[in-house]
């Protein structure tokens, strides 16, 4: 499984090297609003710039659209003082009555209400041979009202979800929403499962992608918006589903190509970004880091999970060893106590089996999760910089329209002329929805960093300590095993 | 000097007291300073040093080997060569390596490798030393010539290894020695006591090769998970660094845990290889060395009926009778001279083993609380920590 997070590193390795090409060209303004994650408050509900109650709708610029030479907006932002009262996220321009629907959700759901729980299980294999394909139960229990009913239960195939991904991805990501990515396609271990074979690893690789399946759910609808989405309620709640066309260009290989894309449009900006919001910047440069140390994590957890599994294999068999060894030696008491030391060993080795599940279970596929997750996280960015460079294109083109015109004036035709004026007037509104589209996208990355790091904390913590509860187990249990076994020892005369 | 627990009551004996009071470790060899304290009058001194390298010791080992009045007792069996190979590459390695890692990480390995190398170390001096002290345990052995030339004569032995043809020599004498081997182990005993110990022994030593390869397998599974859990600790560390939100100071936490478990863990693997691994190989050599006896007991055994046959044939043909009662007295006075201390030779091992085998069991369980308890504690108190801060 490390060949999938080669080729995402490969690319992310590619895409860092963009993104410093684009910091290069960034001139940092010194007034810029510096803003730093301890200004995001934990117990609010992300940013309330869209709250008509704003404090600081007044402070922001006035910017006339007129001025050919006028700077991208960003960089002349002022930055106005916070109050302690209310940590706000300063946007550079906020048009309190352009509300697009989705917006809505900035009133967040409170999330002590978050009612919703969703398990996948059941396993079933449908078919024989090549052609065959698993089919899992999708199990939806809630309160909530945009359900139709407290409980429902579907049949879905990995590739419901990965065209779920697909819709989701295609409909949210542009707009700057963290769309959590589908498992990964696996070929060799599916084709074990097709081929038949009813042997340990393929049962490891079904339960291992079931539980994948369920945390991709259970992300999913998690994010406020994705919850009332059309097509996440017909995937958790319609019994049949239109078969997902195309899903070889989903799952990891279609982030690939999505952030790809944008990754180029990212290279052929012709015109320098002007980041004079450092928040992007840095932020960016976290994720960044955070990208290469939970790689780096997740390949030595991935290591010790295998190590561990040697650890439980080599145990077992010193454990029959020290029983023949046992068997053979023909003093009584020590005999005695060397098949006690077989008998703990074997105890032991189920305890390293145990163990090394939880790291995997726990651990490993949190860190491959959030790798997966990060490469959606810096997608967004990278759409963010597209929505710029489309805006940038609009004005340039603007002007050109406007240069265009003033020659007409000269050559005195009116019929050109009038045409001139139109595609003026047709590009100035671009320029408008290119800097709306701009902002839109640069207030819901702001919303959805916070989030997802809010999220991001929560889950760490919790699996942390869930891992750490059963390292604590296992040393319960080497104690009890060693104690009954010492005075067996302490026999031997 | 660290003493292998199998050294059980071998030091109780003030007339002759041996150890290796130092050791240094040189590119190649290993010079062992081996210090002796004596009341016996046979030596100059009551208290002396000499230096000793592995090849001193082989040579002392073969010469009790090829001793037939020594044909009667348990050698014991000789130490295996100092062997630095693996910890000298792995450093070399490091070395290599030095521009890839941060330098924390580097200074990390690189003690670990050196901690590595002196466990190593010690354990081979540990192991030159058991032997002496087997022989100087010995009542018959602890006189032998060679030994105090050994303890005593200050300057270089100038065993030279063997070359080759003497090395070729050794295999065959080996082959032979094991198709005889075969031969002998198929002849009934008549004694009870030497049948039943026959069987005992070639079960006994096939079971401790199996176990102490598989003890050695384990050992180094666990070394790797502790590699592994460094790993992960270094790396969280760095993510606590640079991490912006509250899991910076869960993610300190949390490395500063794996740091010291893993010390923990890496203590595990050391301990069992100490008292379980390192016990099963000295008794596959002792038990070699038990079996090595029951064959010279055999070839006496086979020399003594031969005899036999020899003098009734010699009686009914009526010729050179004289020197076949004489033969037959000679390997039947050799056979019996065996058999009793043989007899002796294989309780006092029973003795030994079992004696040796509960010392190290019991500190090996009284190890793994120790260390399990420590974990515990550990990960119950950053818990407790980190569970506080929610």
């Amino acid at each position: 499984e490390t060949s999938k997070y080669r080729s995402l590193a490969g690319f992310s390795s590619v895409l860092f090297v963009v993104l410093s090409l684009v910091k290069v060209f960034l001139s940092q303004s010194p007034e810029a609003a510096c803003l730093s994650a301890e200004d995001i408050s934990p117990s609010s509900n992300g940013p309330r710039d869209d709250d008509p109650d704003d404090l600081f709708a007044e402070a922001t610029e006035e910017v006339s659209l007129d001025s050919p030479e006028r700077q991208p907006i960003l960089s002349d932002g002022p930055s106005p003082a916070i109050t302690p009262v209310t940590p706000v996220m300063i946007s550079p321009r906020v048009d309190v009555f352009d509300r697009s629907p989705d917006q809505d959700e900035d009133e967040e759901e409170n999330r002590d209400t978050f009612d919703i729980q969703i398990s996948v299980s059941d396993p079933e294999k449908v078919g024989d041979g090549m052609n065959a394909y698993m089919v899992y139960k999708v199990t939806t229990k809630t309160s909530l009202s945009i359900f139709s009913r407290d409980e429902v239960c579907v049949k879905r195939r990995f590739s419901d979800f990965l065209g779920l991904y697909s819709k989701l991805a295609s409909k949210y990501m542009h707009m700057g929403y963290i769309v959590p990515p589908a498992p990964e396609k696996s070929i060799v271990g599916m084709t074990k499962v097709k081929v038949g074979k009813e042997d340990l690893s393929s049962v490891e690789f079904v339960e291992k992608r079931r539980s994948a399946l369920e945390r991709y759910l259970l992300r999913t609808v998690k994010h406020p918006a994705l919850l009332k989405d059309p097509d996440v309620l017909q995937f958790l709640e319609s019994s049949e589903l239109p078969r997902a066309v195309s899903t070889q260009a989903l799952s990891g290989a279609g982030i690939l190509r999505m952030v790809n894309k944008a990754a180029d449009a990212v290279n052929k900006m012709t015109i320098k970004m002007n980041e004079s919001d450092a928040w992007f910047e840095e932020k960016q440069q976290q994720f960044e880091n955070l990208d290469v140390q939970l790689r780096k994590l997740h390949a030595s957890v991935e290591s010790l999970v295998c190590h561990r599994k040697e650890l439980s294999v080599n145990t077992a068999s010193f454990a029959k060893s020290a029983a023949m060894l046992g068997n053979s030696e023909d003093h009584t008491a020590l005999s005695r106590a060397l098949s006690q030391l077989a008998e703990v060993e074997e105890k032991i080795d189920q305890l390293h089996q145990d163990q090394s599940y939880a790291d995997f279970y726990l651990i490993s596929e949190l860190l491959g999760d959030y790798v997966r997750l990060i490469t959606a996280v810096k997608g967004v960015f990278d759409q963010r910089m597209k929505a710029w460079a489309k805006w940038q294109d609009a004005q340039v083109m603007l002007q050109r329209k406007r240069e265009a015109e003033a020659k007409l004036q000269y050559a005195n035709k009116p019929d050109k002329l009038q045409q001139a004026t139109d595609e003026i007037r047709e590009w100035e509104g671009k320029v408008q929805q290119g800097e709306r589209d701009f902002e839109q996208i640069s207030k819901n990355i702001r919303r959805e960093v916070g989030r997802f790091e809010k999220d991001r904390v929560k889950d760490f913590r919790v699996v942390i300590i869930k891992y750490l509860e059963s390292l604590v187990h296992t040393q319960q249990q080497l104690i009890k095993y060693w104690e009954a076994f010492l005075p067996e020892a302490k026999a031997i005369a | 000097m660290m003493l292998l627990a199998v050294n059980v009551d071998l030091q109780t004996d003030a007339t002759l007291q041996v150890d290796i009071s130092d050791a240094l470790s040189e590119r190649d060899k290993v010079k062992f300073t081996v210090h002796t304290k004596s009341t016996l009058p046979n030596f100059k001194q009551n208290e002396f040093s000499v230096v000793r390298q592995h090849e001193e010791f082989i040579w002392l080992h073969d010469s009790f080997v090829e001793n037939e009045e020594y044909a009667g007792y348990i050698i014991p069996p000789a130490p295996p060569r100092p062997d630095f190979d693996a910890s000298r590459e792995k450093l070399q390695k490091l070395g290599e390596g030095e521009g890839s890692m941060t330098k924390e990480e580097f200074t990390k390995m690189k003690q670990e490798l050196e901690a590595e190398y002196l466990a190593i170390f010690k354990k081979t001096v540990a192991m030159h030393e058991v032997f002496l002290c087997r022989v100087a345990a010995h009542p018959v052995l602890r006189k032998d010539l060679n030994f105090h030339v050994f303890l005593e004569y200050n300057q270089d032995l100038s065993v030279r290894g063997k070359n080759k043809k003497e090395r070729l020599e050794d295999f065959f004498k080996n082959v032979v020695k094991s198709a005889d081997g075969v031969l002998v182990a198929g002849v009934k005993d008549v004694d009870d006591f030497f049948e039943h110990e026959k069987t005992f022994l070639l079960e006994y030593h096939n079971r401790v090769k199996e176990a102490s390869a598989k003890s050695d397998r384990k050992i180094r599974s666990h070394k790797n998970a502790a590699d592994d859990i460094n790993r992960i600790a270094s790396t969280l560390y760095t993510l606590g660094t640079q991490d912006s939100t509250d899991l910076c100071k869960f993610f300190l936490k949390v490395s500063e845990l794996f740091e010291k478990t893993r010390k923990i863990e890496a203590r595990v693997a050391a301990d069992e290889d100490l008292k379980l691994a390192d016990l099963l190989k000295y008794y596959l050599r002792e038990s070699q060395a038990a079996k090595d006896l029951l064959y010279r007991r055999g070839r006496a055994l086979v020399d003594y009926e031969n005899a036999n046959k020899a003098l009734d044939k010699a009686r009914a043909k009526n010729k050179d009778v004289l020197q076949a009662e004489t033969t037959q007295q000679v390997c039947c006075q050799k056979f019996e001279k065996i058999s009793e201390s043989a007899k002796q030779e294989l309780i006092d091992f029973k003795t030994r083993r079992v004696a040796a085998f509960r010392k190290n069991l019991v500190e090996l369980a009284e190890l793994e609380l120790k260390h399990a308890k420590g974990n515990l504690q550990l990960l119950q108190s950053c818990l407790g920590v980190l569970k506080g801060d929610t």
